[in-house]
């Protein structure tokens, strides 16, 4: 038990590690700017006063790493600063945002997980068929095709010809739950259609993989059915890839819905982002870009403990 | 999976007979016909797509930004694929975007291989605190979602093209840093580079001569992998309109000048997204293949 929790502990430390570098490469990119970002804001046309008192008001005058520790304690406090495009705080810019966006995240894995759980066991189960093929293809496909051109299939199949969804998922926090499922289905869909082929073709890979080995053998010719078998002996053991690959996907998700979310404009975190990046509002930027990538890390961190913890080997060691 | 001798075992007749003497138009041909359809298919896919960005200015009707017209024109005779947003002819774009979109792709990528494959190979030949120092950096460059990290240096810096370009090129040049360190890592143990170092040779005659041949293949397939995660990329961000600005056509942004067509049952703009998934389709079919041959770094069974 004891390596484990070191393991554990390690990874845990060098999670915490990456999150803090990350943090200040994020704060500290401005840094890079050629020129000055005070006077790149204004335009050429401001005055040396006003840049003065602009540079006073963001706390540019400071040096960068008392800035980094400013920003880095104002978010510990739920503080990310104010907006440059509108002066609004930033905090609430987002608080609805990101709750609509893990709104959205958790209804497409939602649906991909088991969806690309079975699929992946009956393509193991089904294996050199047809069928197997199919599945070849189509995620060599799904890994090629952009995020929008899915979205748009789907809007003209889904909203424009079938007229079973709305094209538009103008969604809000006070909705009943079913409108608000029911609006962001498309959006969810489409990234579904984006992980689903990668997940199922890893816990093809998984099972396959384990099929292989003496014990399945066994049961083979114990003669146990191809299904039991593949569902009571070989699952078992094919989880730790299967749940790394699925929590993998998990922080893609969480990534890939900034794409999604512009093609349906949805209210969400990655919507606001795109915006901000487009007047150049740099703190709203950076505050949505930390938290895309805290929770890409944690995310990427909780599959590898899962993994470690999942490893029936490391669990009973010799 | 295909069966057919290439042209390497040939050579490898036991008969002291003469050897065939294939020109190599012979031996590129007997190359393809191994191919199974897939990669067939990715290759045709890759020769039209590379004859249309030549021949663009031949082939379209119009000039690349010329308002022809009025503006969303349907499908019809003087307009095959109807016009855009402002009046520009939909054909024309399409067929300019390949030039514009694909090259701006290519050079992105082939910048990030230059970067990352110099850096790799320095890396392993080295070794030491240096190869620590970039594998630690690149982890972390390799921990932020690379949209993100993308659409932050593009805040940060501006949305020019060798701005963009410059930006996706490092942050792609890592996930090339780390294979071509991993495979260099395999071959800087082997005798033929201890010989090279004990005969005094240099760093660069060492990394260029005797490790580099030796780590195509695997290159060359993750050129192929990496030149799509760009291509994506690159279409990703002009169609958020952060990436190629107008008035230079190009897949991604036409795909957001179209989009309100959709809502009305048109399918315009599917043609550029689709412009953009059939060639990355392509050139997946093909590297797919070529991994198959050259090694199983791909095969997950």
């Amino acid at each position: 038990m004891n390596a484990i929790l070191k393991m554990v502990l390690q990874r845990l430390g060098l999670g915490a590690l990456t999150l803090i570098v990350v943090s200040i490469i994020i704060s500290i990119g401005v840094e890079l700017l050629p020129g000055d970002l005070a006077q790149e804001i204004l335009g050429q046309a401001a005055t040396p006063e006003t840049v003065a008192q602009f540079r006073k008001e963001v706390g540019l005058d400071k040096p960068a790493y008392v800035r980094y520790f400013l920003w880095l304690g104002g978010i510990f406090q739920g503080d990310f600063g104010t907006s440059l495009a509108n002066q609004l705080e930033i905090s609430q810019l987002i608080g609805k945002r990101l709750q609509n966006t893990l709104f959205l995240a958790s209804l497409a894995a939602l649906i991909a997980v088991p969806l690309s759980l079975l699929l992946g066991v009956l393509a193991a189960l089904y294996r050199n068929g047809i069928y197997d093929r199919a599945v070849n293809a189509i995620t060599l496909t799904s890994i090629s095709v952009p995020e929008f051109f899915f979205a748009y299939v789907l809007i003209i199949i889904l909203a424009v010809n079938l007229g079973w969804f709305p094209s538009l998922s103008n969604v809000s926090t006070d909705m009943p739950l079913w409108e608000r499922v029911y609006k962001t289905f498309l959006p969810a869909l489409t990234l579904t259609l984006v992980v689903v082929a990668h997940m199922m073709r890893m816990t093809r890979a998984a099972i396959i993989n384990l099929l292989a080995s003496p014990y399945i053998e066994m049961a083979n010719l114990k003669g146990i059915r191809k299904f039991r078998i593949i569902v009571h002996h070989a699952l078992p053991n094919a989880w730790a890839p299967i749940i790394n690959v699925i929590v993998f996907n998990l922080a893609y998700l969480v990534v890939g819905v900034v794409v999604v979310e512009v093609v349906f404009v949805y209210p969400g975190l990655g919507q606001l982002m795109v915006d901000s990046v487009q007047v150049r509002d740099i703190p709203v930027v950076q505050a949505c870009s930390l938290i895309f990538a805290a929770t890409y890390i944690l995310l990427n961190l909780t599959a590898d403990i899962l993994a470690i913890l999942t490893n029936p080997r490391l669990l009973h060691p010799k | 999976m295909n069966e057919t001798p290439t042209h390497d075992q040939s050579t490898d007749a036991v008969a002291p007979r003469e050897r065939v003497k294939r020109t190599w138009q012979q031996t590129t041909w007997l190359f393809l016909k191994s191919a199974p359809w897939s990669a067939r298919f990715g290759l045709l896919v890759i020769v039209f797509y590379i004859f249309i960005a030549f021949f663009a200015p031949v082939l379209t009707p119009y000039g690349e930004s010329e308002i022809v017209g009025p503006e969303f024109e349907v499908w019809g005779e003087e307009f095959m694929l109807g016009t855009d947003n402002l009046g520009r002819d939909m054909l024309t774009r399409l067929l300019y975007g390949a030039r514009n979109t694909i090259g701006i792709a290519f050079a992105t990528t082939c910048l990030a291989f230059a970067l990352g494959s110099i850096l790799g190979l320095l890396a392993a030949t080295i070794g030491g605190w240096i190869d620590q120092a970039l594998g630690r950096f690149v982890d972390i460059l390799m921990a932020i979602p690379t949209l993100i990290f993308a659409l932050l240096l593009l805040t940060i810096f501006g949305t020019a093209i060798p701005t963009l370009v410059a930006i996706i090129a490092v942050i792609y040049s890592a996930p090339v840093f780390r294979i071509s360190r991993a495979v260099a890592m395999n071959v800087v143990v082997l005798e033929f580079v201890e010989a090279a170092k004990l005969r005094g040779e240099g760093l660069g005659w060492i990394t260029v001569r005797e490790i580099l041949p030796n780590i195509m293949p695997p290159l060359v397939a993750e050129f192929g992998l990496r030149f799509c995660f760009v291509f994506l990329l690159i279409s990703a961000l002009s169609f958020l309109g952060l990436g190629i600005q107008p008035p230079t056509a190009d897949w991604g942004s036409m795909v957001r000048d179209t989009a309100t067509l959709i809502t009305y049952g048109d399918i315009t703009p599917l043609l550029p997204a689709g412009a953009i998934a059939l060639l990355t389709v392509g050139v997946n079919f093909v590297v797919d293949w070529f991994l198959h041959k050259t090694s199983g770094l791909r095969d997950d069974q």
